[in-house]
């Protein structure tokens, strides 16, 4: 019932923020909350998550690829039904082929074979899908751990707990061809899947810290031209130099 | 998100030899430049003072830092003091040579390969290359904007790696720190003497 509500109010947000012309990319939804969670982040990472990334990212190479391997092949579920959405059919066939054969051949995801059969598939989530439909990011906001966002990938961020086959089986604790599993399962995953991420780039969050002057505006600035990049499916690009030819 | 170290690797990869003289077609250039570099940086008899003066020297012969400055600048560079912007030119290249050679430790050599050139416009060439990390990572994708009025001598304006560019990232950041101080140019300076400075 509770996210059924955000779910109205987040629709509804996101109409009032593409209709108003005074929203845009760039702009903030609530800048000082959005510090102020961020600095929250911050202190999680350094406190918590950075010292289990390193941890992590001293494991023996193939540990650590199986595992990369495993949580890969689950967020890739969350691509078929999208991909779809978005009418992208050889993308659906990318995905659907490549969580097939990792979940077979590759011993439940832990190898990838898929890959070197030539089966790419891209992280596609409902948020890309209203990008791809045309919709405006609206404004942008920072989420408590799960970190940067938009108006419309938070509503992307709910409807994929009901899109993503993995949520359906764990945390709505429904059956899927007679899998099932749990909120544990579901946590245990995408924590992973935060320390995978994290440990491949400890060197750059150092750098990141070390060298930018408001590093809440580097992670925006990052937030969303990788967003832009994975609607557009290209790294095409925006060339706003034509105006300095000095 | 891609690869920020390698992003940034590259950027001070491109910086190493103020001896050659690289080619002026774009594409050569690039590959010229980084073979160079990734063959000097692997040179164990250099220390790491003498990498950092290689970056700064050639940074400042191959990367367009005076664009880059007033790019990053956004609209403020029309409105602003000729004064002030003198200010904040020279502070910039300060700050842009002491952020590049922050990464020199992380410095790892990997392979590199110009795939192909695309011409935007008469000022502007965008080269597309591949880097393959030594580590067995996965491979990274890194364009190159390259600025060619003059011919003669093509300059770096831009690194864009895995579709996240460097100018655009420094740009907004500076943006943030203008807008929520009311658009002072001196603000800016200061922050960015203070951090060359520490």
């Amino acid at each position: 019932m509770i996210s059924k509500k955000i779910i109205k109010f987040l629709c509804l947000f996101l109409i009032a923020s593409s209709l108003s012309s005074k929203i845009y990319a760039a702009e903030e939804c609530f800048e000082k909350t959005s510090r102020s969670i961020f600095k929250l982040n911050m202190a999680v990472d350094n406190a918590i998550i950075e010292p289990i990334a390193k941890g992590f990212s001293k494991l023996p190479k193939p540990l650590k690829d199986g595992t990369s391997n495993f949580t890969s092949n689950i967020s890739t579920l969350l691509s078929i039904p999208t991909s779809l959405l978005q009418g992208n059919f050889n993308q659906f066939i990318n995905s659907s082929g490549s969580v097939i054969i990792n979940s077979t051949i590759g011993i439940f995801g832990i190898l990838n074979p898929a890959e070197k059969m030539g089966l790419v598939s891209s992280k596609e989530d409902f948020g890309q899908t209203l990008g791809s439909y045309g919709l405006g990011p609206g404004c942008y906001f920072v989420l408590p751990i799960l970190g940067p966002t938009t108006v419309r990938d938070a509503v992307g961020l709910v409807v994929d707990s009901y899109l993503d086959p993995f949520a359906h089986v764990t945390i709505r604790e429904k059956e899927l061809f007679s899998i099932s599993g749990n909120n544990l399962d579901y946590y245990s995953v995408k924590g992973a899947s935060a320390v995978d991420f994290r440990s491949e780039n400890l060197t750059n969050f150092d750098s990141l810290e070390k060298n930018s002057l408001d590093l809440y505006s580097s992670f925006k600035s990052i937030y969303l031209q990788n967003r832009s990049n994975k609607i557009k499916n290209s790294f095409n690009d925006q060339d706003d130099w034509s105006n300095l030819e000095n | 998100m891609s690869r920020l170290k390698v992003f940034l690797t590259f950027v001070f990869l491109i910086f190493n030899n103020p001896l050659f003289a690289y080619s002026s077609d774009p594409k050569e250039f690039v590959q010229e430049l980084v073979t160079e570099a990734i063959e000097k940086l692997s040179d164990k008899n250099l220390t790491d003072d003498e990498k950092v003066k290689f970056v700064e020297k050639i940074a400042l012969e191959n990367v367009d830092i005076n664009a880059l400055g007033l790019y990053t600048l956004g609209e403020l560079r029309k409105s602003s003091k000729e004064s002030d912007l003198s200010n904040y030119q020279a502070v910039f290249e300060k700050y842009f040579l002491k952020s590049l050679t922050s990464r020199l430790k992380d410095y790892s050599s990997s392979k590199f390969q110009v795939v192909e050139s695309e011409k935007k416009s008469a000022t502007y060439t965008i080269i597309k290359s591949v880097v393959t990390p030594e580590d067995g990572g996965p491979k990274v994708q890194i364009d190159w904007r390259i600025y060619t009025k003059n011919p003669e001598k093509p300059l770096i304006r831009d690194l864009i790696v895995e579709g996240l560019s460097l100018a655009r990232t420094q740009k907004e950041e500076f943006s943030s720190i203008l807008s929520s101080n009311n658009n002072d140019i001196k603000i800016l300076v200061k922050k960015l003497r203070d951090f060359v400075n520490n």
